[in-house]
Protein backbone atom coordinates (compact mmCIF):
# COMPACT_ATOMS: atom_id res chain seq x y z
CA UNK A 1 0.00 0.00 0.00
CA UNK A 2 2.58 2.11 0.72
CA UNK A 3 4.74 1.27 -2.27
CA UNK A 4 1.42 2.24 -4.65
CA UNK A 5 1.14 5.39 -2.75
CA UNK A 6 4.60 6.45 -3.48
CA UNK A 7 4.33 5.14 -7.13
CA UNK A 8 0.79 7.37 -7.65
CA UNK A 9 3.14 10.69 -5.82
CA UNK A 10 5.92 10.17 -8.13
CA UNK A 11 4.33 9.68 -11.40
CA UNK A 12 1.31 13.02 -10.09
CA UNK A 13 5.22 14.77 -9.42
CA UNK A 14 6.72 14.18 -12.42
CA UNK A 15 3.69 15.05 -14.76
CA UNK A 16 3.41 18.05 -12.74
CA UNK A 17 6.80 18.71 -13.51
CA UNK A 18 6.45 17.63 -17.56
CA UNK A 19 3.38 20.45 -16.83
CA UNK A 20 5.90 23.06 -15.95
CA UNK A 21 7.69 22.59 -19.44
CA UNK A 22 4.96 24.96 -21.38
CA UNK A 23 5.37 27.44 -18.95
CA UNK A 24 5.93 30.64 -20.04
CA UNK A 25 9.91 31.85 -19.50
CA UNK A 26 9.59 33.45 -15.98
CA UNK A 27 10.06 37.00 -15.89
CA UNK A 28 9.83 37.37 -19.85
CA UNK A 29 7.73 40.66 -20.76
CA UNK A 30 6.85 39.21 -23.92
CA UNK A 31 4.41 36.26 -22.50
CA UNK A 32 1.51 36.13 -23.47
CA UNK A 33 -0.02 36.74 -18.97
CA UNK A 34 2.52 39.91 -19.03
CA UNK A 35 1.19 40.94 -22.81
CA UNK A 36 -2.17 40.85 -22.16
CA UNK A 37 -3.89 40.16 -18.82
CA UNK A 38 -1.58 42.16 -16.38
CA UNK A 39 -1.64 45.50 -18.40
CA UNK A 40 -5.29 45.27 -18.46
CA UNK A 41 -5.71 44.23 -14.78
CA UNK A 42 -3.19 47.32 -14.07
CA UNK A 43 -5.10 49.70 -16.56
CA UNK A 44 -8.93 48.81 -16.12
CA UNK A 45 -9.26 47.57 -12.42
CA UNK A 46 -9.57 51.09 -11.04
CA UNK A 47 -12.40 52.62 -13.47
CA UNK A 48 -14.01 49.35 -13.69
CA UNK A 49 -14.34 47.98 -10.05
CA UNK A 50 -13.43 51.53 -7.85
CA UNK A 51 -11.11 49.36 -5.84
CA UNK A 52 -7.62 51.89 -5.64
CA UNK A 53 -6.21 48.54 -4.35
CA UNK A 54 -5.82 46.36 -7.70
CA UNK A 55 -4.48 43.68 -5.15
CA UNK A 56 -7.81 43.37 -3.67
CA UNK A 57 -9.61 43.94 -6.85
CA UNK A 58 -7.93 41.00 -8.79
CA UNK A 59 -8.33 38.96 -5.78
CA UNK A 60 -11.99 39.50 -4.68
CA UNK A 61 -13.04 40.25 -8.13
CA UNK A 62 -11.63 39.19 -11.19
CA UNK A 63 -10.31 36.25 -9.61
CA UNK A 64 -13.24 35.97 -6.95
CA UNK A 65 -14.06 32.35 -8.09
CA UNK A 66 -10.24 30.68 -6.62
CA UNK A 67 -11.06 33.15 -3.54
CA UNK A 68 -14.38 31.62 -3.11
CA UNK A 69 -12.53 28.03 -3.14
CA UNK A 70 -9.62 29.23 -0.93
CA UNK A 71 -12.69 29.97 1.73
CA UNK A 72 -14.95 26.67 1.11
CA UNK A 73 -11.08 25.15 1.52
CA UNK A 74 -10.72 26.87 5.34
CA UNK A 75 -14.54 25.61 5.76
CA UNK A 76 -13.89 22.23 4.99
CA UNK A 77 -11.00 22.19 7.12
CA UNK A 78 -12.95 23.52 10.53
CA UNK A 79 -15.44 21.13 9.04
CA UNK A 80 -13.27 18.25 9.49
CA UNK A 81 -12.02 19.33 12.68
CA UNK A 82 -15.26 19.66 14.20
CA UNK A 83 -16.49 16.56 12.78
CA UNK A 84 -13.22 14.10 13.61
CA UNK A 85 -12.57 15.60 16.52
CA UNK A 86 -15.54 17.38 18.71
CA UNK A 87 -17.68 15.48 21.07
CA UNK A 88 -21.26 16.40 22.25
CA UNK A 89 -21.10 17.91 26.06
CA UNK A 90 -22.82 16.87 28.64
CA UNK A 91 -25.36 20.32 29.85
CA UNK B 1 -1.99 42.85 49.98
CA UNK B 2 -3.67 39.76 51.39
CA UNK B 3 -6.42 39.30 49.20
CA UNK B 4 -3.93 38.97 46.24
CA UNK B 5 -1.55 36.71 47.89
CA UNK B 6 -5.12 34.47 48.31
CA UNK B 7 -6.24 35.01 44.85
CA UNK B 8 -1.98 34.18 43.65
CA UNK B 9 -2.50 30.65 46.00
CA UNK B 10 -5.87 29.95 44.02
CA UNK B 11 -4.23 30.36 40.36
CA UNK B 12 -3.65 27.54 38.75
CA UNK B 13 -0.11 26.46 36.94
CA UNK B 14 0.89 28.97 34.09
CA UNK B 15 -1.41 31.52 34.89
CA UNK B 16 0.40 34.77 35.24
CA UNK B 17 -1.48 37.76 36.22
CA UNK B 18 0.85 40.29 34.17
CA UNK B 19 0.18 38.07 30.95
CA UNK B 20 -3.68 38.51 31.71
CA UNK B 21 -3.87 42.03 32.74
CA UNK B 22 -1.81 42.62 29.48
CA UNK B 23 -4.27 40.50 27.22
CA UNK B 24 -7.06 42.10 28.46
CA UNK B 25 -5.97 45.30 27.74
CA UNK B 26 -5.32 44.42 24.23
CA UNK B 27 -7.70 42.41 23.39
CA UNK B 28 -10.22 45.04 22.34
CA UNK B 29 -7.18 47.12 20.42
CA UNK B 30 -6.52 43.60 18.61
CA UNK B 31 -10.37 43.14 17.21
CA UNK B 32 -10.58 46.38 16.41
CA UNK B 33 -7.25 46.77 14.02
CA UNK B 34 -8.46 43.06 12.83
CA UNK B 35 -11.53 44.78 11.46
CA UNK B 36 -9.54 47.61 9.73
CA UNK B 37 -8.08 45.39 7.91
CA UNK B 38 -10.77 43.49 7.13
CA UNK B 39 -12.73 46.64 6.18
CA UNK B 40 -9.75 49.18 4.61
CA UNK B 41 -9.03 46.09 2.14
CA UNK B 42 -9.93 48.18 -0.46
CA UNK B 43 -7.42 50.91 0.07
CA UNK B 44 -4.60 49.01 1.72
CA UNK B 45 -3.17 45.69 1.93
CA UNK B 46 -5.50 43.41 3.76
CA UNK B 47 -8.77 42.10 3.51
CA UNK B 48 -11.22 38.98 4.45
CA UNK B 49 -8.28 36.42 5.39
CA UNK B 50 -5.93 38.49 6.92
CA UNK B 51 -8.41 40.72 9.02
CA UNK B 52 -10.45 37.25 9.72
CA UNK B 53 -7.30 35.65 11.08
CA UNK B 54 -6.41 38.39 13.17
CA UNK B 55 -9.95 38.29 15.12
CA UNK B 56 -9.60 34.76 15.60
CA UNK B 57 -6.04 34.55 16.99
CA UNK B 58 -7.72 37.39 19.77
CA UNK B 59 -9.93 34.02 20.90
CA UNK B 60 -7.21 31.61 20.81
CA UNK B 61 -4.74 34.40 22.76
CA UNK B 62 -7.69 34.33 25.65
CA UNK B 63 -7.96 30.51 25.65
CA UNK B 64 -3.46 30.70 25.81
CA UNK B 65 -3.67 33.64 28.46
CA UNK B 66 -6.50 32.55 30.55
CA UNK B 67 -8.20 28.98 29.64
CA UNK B 68 -10.82 27.46 26.95
CA UNK B 69 -13.62 28.18 29.40
CA UNK B 70 -12.91 32.20 28.83
CA UNK B 71 -12.32 32.13 25.69
CA UNK B 72 -15.91 30.34 25.35
CA UNK B 73 -17.70 32.84 27.17
CA UNK B 74 -16.05 35.28 24.76
CA UNK B 75 -17.38 33.65 21.76
CA UNK B 76 -19.51 30.71 22.54
CA UNK B 77 -20.07 27.00 20.66
CA UNK B 78 -22.79 27.74 19.13
CA UNK B 79 -22.68 31.40 18.18
CA UNK B 80 -18.92 30.45 16.43
CA UNK B 81 -20.44 27.56 14.46
CA UNK B 82 -22.98 29.74 12.74
CA UNK B 83 -20.79 32.54 12.20
CA UNK B 84 -18.64 30.10 10.43
CA UNK B 85 -21.32 29.16 8.62
CA UNK B 86 -23.01 32.28 8.05
CA UNK B 87 -19.51 33.54 6.63
CA UNK B 88 -18.97 30.82 3.90
CA UNK B 89 -22.72 30.92 2.87
CA UNK B 90 -22.61 35.05 2.41
CA UNK B 91 -19.64 34.68 -0.26
CA UNK B 92 -21.15 31.27 -1.95
CA UNK B 93 -24.63 33.19 -1.93
CA UNK B 94 -23.56 36.76 -3.06
CA UNK B 95 -22.21 34.38 -6.52
CA UNK B 96 -25.50 32.51 -6.58
CA UNK B 97 -27.26 36.00 -6.42
CA UNK B 98 -25.64 37.57 -8.78
CA UNK B 99 -26.40 34.35 -11.32
CA UNK B 100 -29.77 34.23 -10.53
CA UNK B 101 -30.04 38.04 -10.87
CA UNK B 102 -28.82 37.29 -15.01
CA UNK B 103 -24.94 38.47 -14.06
CA UNK B 104 -22.35 35.85 -14.27
CA UNK B 105 -21.78 33.96 -11.02
CA UNK B 106 -20.08 36.08 -8.71
CA UNK B 107 -20.35 39.14 -10.87
CA UNK B 108 -21.08 41.73 -8.57
CA UNK B 109 -22.27 44.01 -11.21
CA UNK B 110 -25.91 42.62 -11.82
CA UNK B 111 -26.84 43.39 -8.09
CA UNK B 112 -27.57 46.67 -9.29
CA UNK B 113 -30.93 45.13 -11.00
CA UNK B 114 -31.71 45.13 -6.87
CA UNK B 115 -30.68 48.29 -5.44
CA UNK B 116 -29.99 50.56 -8.38
CA UNK B 117 -27.02 51.69 -7.88
CA UNK B 118 -23.87 52.36 -9.96
CA UNK B 119 -22.81 48.66 -11.83
CA UNK B 120 -18.96 49.95 -10.97
CA UNK B 121 -20.03 51.17 -7.34
CA UNK B 122 -21.57 47.61 -7.01
CA UNK B 123 -18.79 46.02 -8.05
CA UNK B 124 -16.78 47.77 -5.17
CA UNK B 125 -19.76 46.76 -2.86
CA UNK B 126 -19.73 43.08 -3.79
CA UNK B 127 -15.96 42.86 -2.91
CA UNK B 128 -16.60 44.18 0.34
CA UNK B 129 -19.51 42.03 1.16
CA UNK B 130 -17.62 38.94 0.07
CA UNK B 131 -14.70 40.17 2.51
CA UNK B 132 -16.53 40.47 5.35
CA UNK B 133 -18.43 36.86 4.87
CA UNK B 134 -14.26 35.55 4.38
CA UNK B 135 -13.25 37.37 7.45
CA UNK B 136 -16.60 35.51 9.04
CA UNK B 137 -16.03 32.33 7.82
CA UNK B 138 -11.81 32.76 8.60
CA UNK B 139 -12.43 33.79 11.84
CA UNK B 140 -14.50 31.07 13.72
CA UNK B 141 -12.62 28.20 11.85
CA UNK B 142 -9.93 29.21 13.39
CA UNK B 143 -10.95 29.67 17.18
CA UNK B 144 -12.57 26.06 16.56
CA UNK B 145 -9.46 24.58 15.04
CA UNK B 146 -7.48 25.82 18.24
CA UNK B 147 -10.35 24.73 20.62
CA UNK B 148 -10.71 21.35 19.22
CA UNK B 149 -7.04 20.59 18.13
CA UNK B 150 -5.74 21.85 21.99
CA UNK B 151 -8.60 19.89 24.05
CA UNK B 152 -9.13 17.09 21.93
CA UNK B 153 -12.42 18.22 21.35
CA UNK B 154 -13.58 18.04 24.75
CA UNK B 155 -13.88 21.72 25.25
CA UNK B 156 -13.17 22.03 28.69
CA UNK B 157 -9.68 22.88 29.73
CA UNK B 158 -7.37 22.92 27.08
CA UNK B 159 -3.71 23.78 27.54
Amino acid sequence: MKALALLATLVTGAILLYGTQDFAPWGDPDSPPNRNVSPTYITEAVHETHVPNIVTAVVADYRSYDTMFETVVIYCAGLVVVSVLRRRQKS
Amino acid sequence: MKRVQERAGQRAVGESVIIQTAVRLMLPFIQLFGLYVIVHGHYSPGGGFQGGVILGASFILTAVAFDLKTSLRRLSERVDTVLGNVGALIFVGTGVLCALLGGLFLDYSALANVIPLDPVEWRSLGIFIVEVGVGLAVMSIMASLYWDLSSRGELDEGL
